[in-house]
């Protein structure tokens, strides 16, 4: 029974880890109809700019009010840097669909390049709280803590999302234009706008999860990113694109699965996620909450 | 090619459409299409299936599809908006009710109408007023509505804001007859204080609230002129619309769409 759990928390954290990358790329693909493969160089941008601050920045450490600075340092590097690619580098090339994957893949290898240069190939150890290395008995089981931060993070945001898309002007014109970007523009509103806003959203929660990911896992690589952003598109498309509610589903899905496949059937969790991606991809090909179809150009 | 009738020419016309073409995916649409829209009443946007007048309004809005080749001069209350992004037209007063109706299913009328505001006072009067039915509906998702309700919401859209020109793209397509009826009411009472540039396929609609009509064929122009003169040819409507006779006109304008399919 204890393994039961311990099996459930810790799939529900990495479930957590894979809502917050994904969370970012289903919203930017619903909206903007971007497939953004530097989504990932943004996680690592928070894990390296978090890592910097807690060894370099006054006032930042890696023990209590210090690391949330630190944690927040990883956050807004991590959206300004996406807020700065949507300006720069995407911008100019809307409605060109196999350009703007070209510059994200690009994007995605030239930045996880830069930061080999900059801090080295070799993982950096990550200065974590004492605390996340502990855990936590719950119901017999010994929790990690850090499972428990990943799955708390992630439903503070996954309440902050929803309620930033329910109540707001902007979360409005986003659900709007997640259905019909052209229709949103023919009410008057400058939808691009939005765009922007999304991706530096995005950007907010995937450097978050980079943050957590090196408390989780204890180091930061520059690879992290990418292996992780594997996992984030097959949360998005099983979850269906541009559904926040259905990304979160489809990570609690692949989080279990991977963690129960893992201990069950030993270490081949990742192949029993790929086969639930093949499943929901032949039953329903629109995802967990897609609409049949999508939105239109 | 030129059009057999040139477009007329009025120096007050508020919008001004000149040599507009459009190519879409190799095969052209619009071969240019030139016709005024008066500052008052209905001017009916008229031809078969297919002779580009919806095209001729989303190229109007700058809401073709990708890779469409649009050339040509629009000029809007006296500037030239050829190539303005669509928001900023439709915020120079432009409204637009697509020919789908473009209501966003996921979200509620009541936030349909939201997303819609665009005036410091949106005049949610009228619109509860014309369509008392959207006010007991506003947190049903539009989505769950009938095509009428739909259509409601859709021409609700374009009443909440002061509009200089309302573009609307057949609003009766797919409606029981008596919605038709209603639609009709509807686009009566607006066009008493915005001018419309109205496509629609009912003949006995068009004949009740149409002052000017256009008739497109084959992505030109082929005939300019007041409705009455147009619907009253019978060779003109056969020729040009397809229409072998109509009723007389019907003041319930419940007549089936007269144009069924393009030959």
């Amino acid at each position: 029974m204890s393994t039961v759990i311990l099996l459930l928390l810790t799939g529900l954290g990495a479930a957590g880890l894979y809502f917050l990358v994904a969370s970012g790329l289903s919203l930017v693909f619903g909206l903007a109809d971007v497939l953004n493969f530097a989504h990932g160089l943004f996680l690592s941008v928070g894990a390296y700019a978090a890592w910097w601050a807690a060894t370099s920045l006054p006032g930042a450490g890696s023990e209590g009010l210090g690391f949330v600075l630190t944690a927040i340092v990883g956050v807004v590097a991590a959206a300004a840097v996406a807020a700065l690619v949507e300006l720069v580098l995407i911008r100019p090339l809307y409605k060109r669909t196999i350009e703007q994957v070209l510059v994200t893949v690009g994007l995605s290898l030239a930045g996880v390049a830069l930061l080999q240069v900059i801090w080295g190939a070799d993982p950096r150890t990550f200065p974590r709280p004492a605390w996340s290395g502990g855990v936590t008995e719950i119901a017999g089981a010994r929790v990690p803590n850090s499972s428990l931060l990943l799955l708390g993070c992630a439903a503070v945001v996954l309440v902050a999302l929803q309620a930033f898309l329910r109540f707001t002007r902007v979360g409005l014109v986003i659900r709007a234009g997640v259905e019909d970007r052209a229709m949103v523009t023919a009410l008057g509103i400058d939808v691009r706008k939005a765009f922007t806003l999304v991706f530096a959203i995005g950007g907010a929660a995937a450097g978050l999860a980079g943050v957590l990911a090196g408390i989780h896992f204890t180091s930061v690589t520059s690879a992290q990113g990418g292996s992780l952003l594997i996992f984030g598109f097959i949360t998005v498309v099983i979850g269906g694109m541009g559904s926040v509610t259905g990304t979160a589903w489809a990570a609690v899905a692949v989080g279990l699965v991977q963690q129960f496949a893992n201990y069950y059937v030993s270490g081949l969790g990742d192949i029993f996620v790929v086969a639930l991606l093949a499943v929901v991809l032949l039953v329903r090909p629109q995802g967990l909450a897609g609409v049949a179809g999508g939105a239109s150009a | 090619m030129t059009a057999p009738v040139p477009a007329q020419r009025t120096g007050d016309a508020l919008l001004s459409i000149v040599d507009l073409r459009v190519r879409i995916g190799g095969s052209q649409i619009l071969h240019g299409v030139s016709f005024d829209v008066p500052p008052t009443g209905v001017t009916v946007l008229l031809g078969r299936n297919g002779v580009g007048k919806s095209t001729t309004l989303k190229a109007v809005l700058g809401l073709t599809p990708a890779g469409a080749q649009v050339t040509g001069e629009v000029r809007f209350d006296g500037a030239v908006v050829t190539g303005l992004p669509t928001h900023q037209l439709v915020r120079r007063g432009l409204g637009y009710v697509p020919e789908d109706r473009g209501i966003f299913g996921g979200l509620t009328v009541a936030e349909n109408l939201r997303l819609a505001e665009r005036d410091a006072q949106p005049d949610y009067d009228t619109v509860y007023q014309l369509f008392p039915e959207l006010a007991q509906r506003a947190r049903q998702r539009a989505g769950t509505l009938s095509g009428g309700q739909q259509q409601m919401v859709a021409i609700a859209r374009v009443l909440l804001n002061k509009n200089r020109l309302l573009l609307v793209d057949e609003p009766t397509k797919g409606l029981a007859p008596r919605l038709v009826t209603e639609v009709a009411d509807v686009v009566t009472r607006v066009a008493q204080t915005v001018p419309i540039l109205l496509v629609e396929q009912n003949l006995a609609l068009v004949r009740r609230v149409g002052v000017d009509a256009v008739v497109l064929a084959a992505g030109e122009v082929a005939h300019t002129g007041p409705i009455g003169a147009l619907l009253a040819d019978e060779h003109l409507t056969r020729s040009l619309l397809g229409v072998g006779h109509h009723k007389p006109a019907s003041s319930t304008a419940s007549a089936s769409p007269a144009v069924e399919k393009a030959s």
